[in-house]
């Protein structure tokens, strides 16, 4: 691979395999994954259903252990920390996350401001200015300051999807990891949620964009990794991926995704010839 | 699909239309409970071996539209305007005897959600042959030998072992091929996939609508597809409905609809595509 990395990456993973199960029995969910986010860049990852793609997102945040390889965050090797070690690093916010449902992300308990605070008010920011920047990430995510006194119950879905952008924002995370961060939104909150997340990239934030929507996750990243049963097999720009896929697996992901106009990607016949070259 | 004629063929573009089996005219469908219409006026024809697709959002009437077409409303529900038509007899005038008749045999459906149309406890196999044999009168040989046929023309992978098979043991892409075998035993002319594939990952959905649109072709079977995705029904039918709460707002040739389209939430969906889609990344096709 010869794309010149721009500078030292946020999150630089080298040859990860992670394995579930008892040692002699273990299922293999992921193999030799090799990735680099470097500052003010989206990487993408795609995958369906088996591909690991969930398992990488959480060995990312340190919630499952990786079985071999390294994984170094802005530098420090954190692939043998300990739970306390993960936390501390969580706790400094240099990572963030957003997932599909806000839900999980989001204290159903806990006022819009609240989320947004807490981790500001932990840190000795005076409330006034928590609230402040609060509301100043909002606006980021747009949405209305009125907001931060309802609960996340009281919100539409893709209203609450932005305010977990927001939270994840909120320590001014160098990293944000999003496992399908738009797949349970309606195309208005989805365009609304990928504009979001383009500016951030482009204000530096390194962005590790995982989903099995080849159509969001090219609208924002520069790179993309297409994995498939846990192996990593192309790695691109978002234009090579998509204008010139060389991996049968992803060409016939590209074959399989509905596009509006022109031809259709590929023919029923070159689908059923590439599935014929995939292991079953 | 053995009990099909194999040399059946879609029409061919520029022939006489055949006669529509479904066929819908201006349909509106009321909710009795508050006095609301819900579909303020649908039309459309589904003629052998075509596809009718229609999209929309959740709340769109869509699938509420399909389900007056199946005579499986809401109790409080109803159509309070227009008739619908399956084989040339006015829905309206159906007994429920002649409905159970006509469900299977001349319109079928699949759902998203292909488990909850199963029963878990009893083998998938055995599910398919009891279509055949209150649907069909097969005897219980013929209707076995006849289900392993179906899901071997579902493409399933290894049919004698699927047959035997419980539904909590097969994947999403496995069940619906399995709820696809059961609504065409009966060897309907139209079948209805209402976000049949939504809940499959893509590659997944493209062979469940490839299998789709080789039984059309190979049966004459009619399609309606329903989707909120633009681009999936754009890429499949014939001609495109977009419907937006309760109403029909754009109608006609897939082809004209998405590149002539006159409506300002039809242009929307196309532009979030062009914006967010694959489209952006593919050199521009020549509009043949």
């Amino acid at each position: 691979m010869s794309t010149p990395a721009p500078a030292r990456p946020i999150l630089d993973i080298t040859g990860l395999t992670v394995r579930y199960g008892p040692r002699r029995r273990s299922r293999r969910a992921l193999h030799d994954v090799t990735l680099r986010v470097a500052p003010g860049e989206a990487v993408g990852v795609i995958g369906e259903t088996g591909s690991g793609k969930s398992t990488l997102a959480r060995t990312v945040l340190g919630l499952v252990e990786a079985s071999a390889g390294t994984i170094l965050v802005d530098g420090e090797d954190v692939t043998r920390h300990g739970r306390r070690q993960w936390r501390a690093l969580r706790r400094r916010g240099t990572v963030q996350y957003v997932f599909q449902d806000p839900l999980r992300s989001l204290d159903p308990d806990l006022t819009v401001a609240d989320s947004l605070t807490e981790p500001l008010l932990v840190r000795g920011v005076p409330r006034a200015d928590a609230v402040e920047r609060a509301r100043a990430l909002l606006t980021r995510v747009r949405l209305d300051g009125a907001l931060l006194d309802r609960l996340p119950g009281e919100i539409s879905g893709g209203q609450r999807q932005r305010v977990a952008v927001a939270r994840a924002l909120i320590t001014e995370p160098r990293l944000l990891l999003l496992d399908e961060p738009v797949s349970a939104l309606d195309s208005a909150n989805r365009v609304q949620v990928l504009e979001i997340l383009k500016e951030l990239r482009d204000a530096g934030t390194a962005l590790l964009f995982i989903s099995h929507d080849l159509g969001s996750v090219a609208g924002v990243a520069d790179r993309i990794a297409v994995l498939h049963r846990g192996e990593q097999v192309e790695t691109g720009t978002a234009a090579e991926i998509i204008g010139a896929p060389r991996h049968p697996y992803t060409r016939l992901l590209l074959g399989s995704a509905p596009t509006l106009r022109g031809p259709a990607p590929s023919s029923r016949a070159e689908r059923d010839a590439l599935r014929a070259l995939l292991p079953v | 699909m053995t009990a099909l004629s194999p040399t059946t063929t879609a029409p061919a573009a520029g022939q006489a239309p055949a006669r529509p089996v479904l066929s819908l005219r201006d349909v509106r469908i009321t909710d009795r409970a508050t006095g609301r219409e819900i579909v303020h006026g649908v039309s459309l024809d589904v003629t052998p071996g075509r596809t009718v697709g229609i999209v929309g959002e959740s709340g769109s009437g869509k699938t509420l539209t399909c389900r007056a077409a199946l005579g499986l409303l809401p109790a409080h529900v109803e159509i309070s305007h227009g008739t619908v038509e399956i084989d040339g007899t006015d829905i309206a005038t159906l007994t429920p005897r002649r409905w159970t008749a006509l469900r299977g045999t001349v319109l079928s459906a699949v759902f998203q959600d292909p488990a909850s149309y199963l029963n878990p406890s009893i083998r998938v196999g055995e599910q398919i042959a009891e279509v055949l044999r209150v649907k069909k009168g097969l005897g219980r040989r013929a209707a076995r030998d006849r289900a392993r046929a179906l899901l071997d023309a579902v493409r399933l992978r290894d049919p004698d072992l699927v047959r035997v098979q419980y539904p909590h043991e097969l994947s999403g892409g496995m069940l619906q091929r399995v709820l696809i075998a059961a609504a065409v035993a009966a060897d309907p002319r139209v079948l209805i996939a209402d976000e049949a594939t939504t809940a499959l990952d893509v590659t997944v959905q493209a062979e469940i609508l490839d299998l789709l649109d080789e039984l059309r072709e190979r049966t004459g079977l009619g399609l309606v597809l329903v989707s909120h995705d633009l681009a999936l029904v754009a890429q499949r039918c014939d001609e495109v409905l977009v419907m937006r709460q309760g109403e029909v707002v754009e109608q006609g040739p897939t082809r004209t609809v998405l590149h002539r389209p006159r409506h300002a939430y039809t242009r929307l969906l196309i532009d979030e595509h062009e914006q967010y889609g694959l489209e952006r990344f593919r050199t521009p096709q020549e509009d043949a």
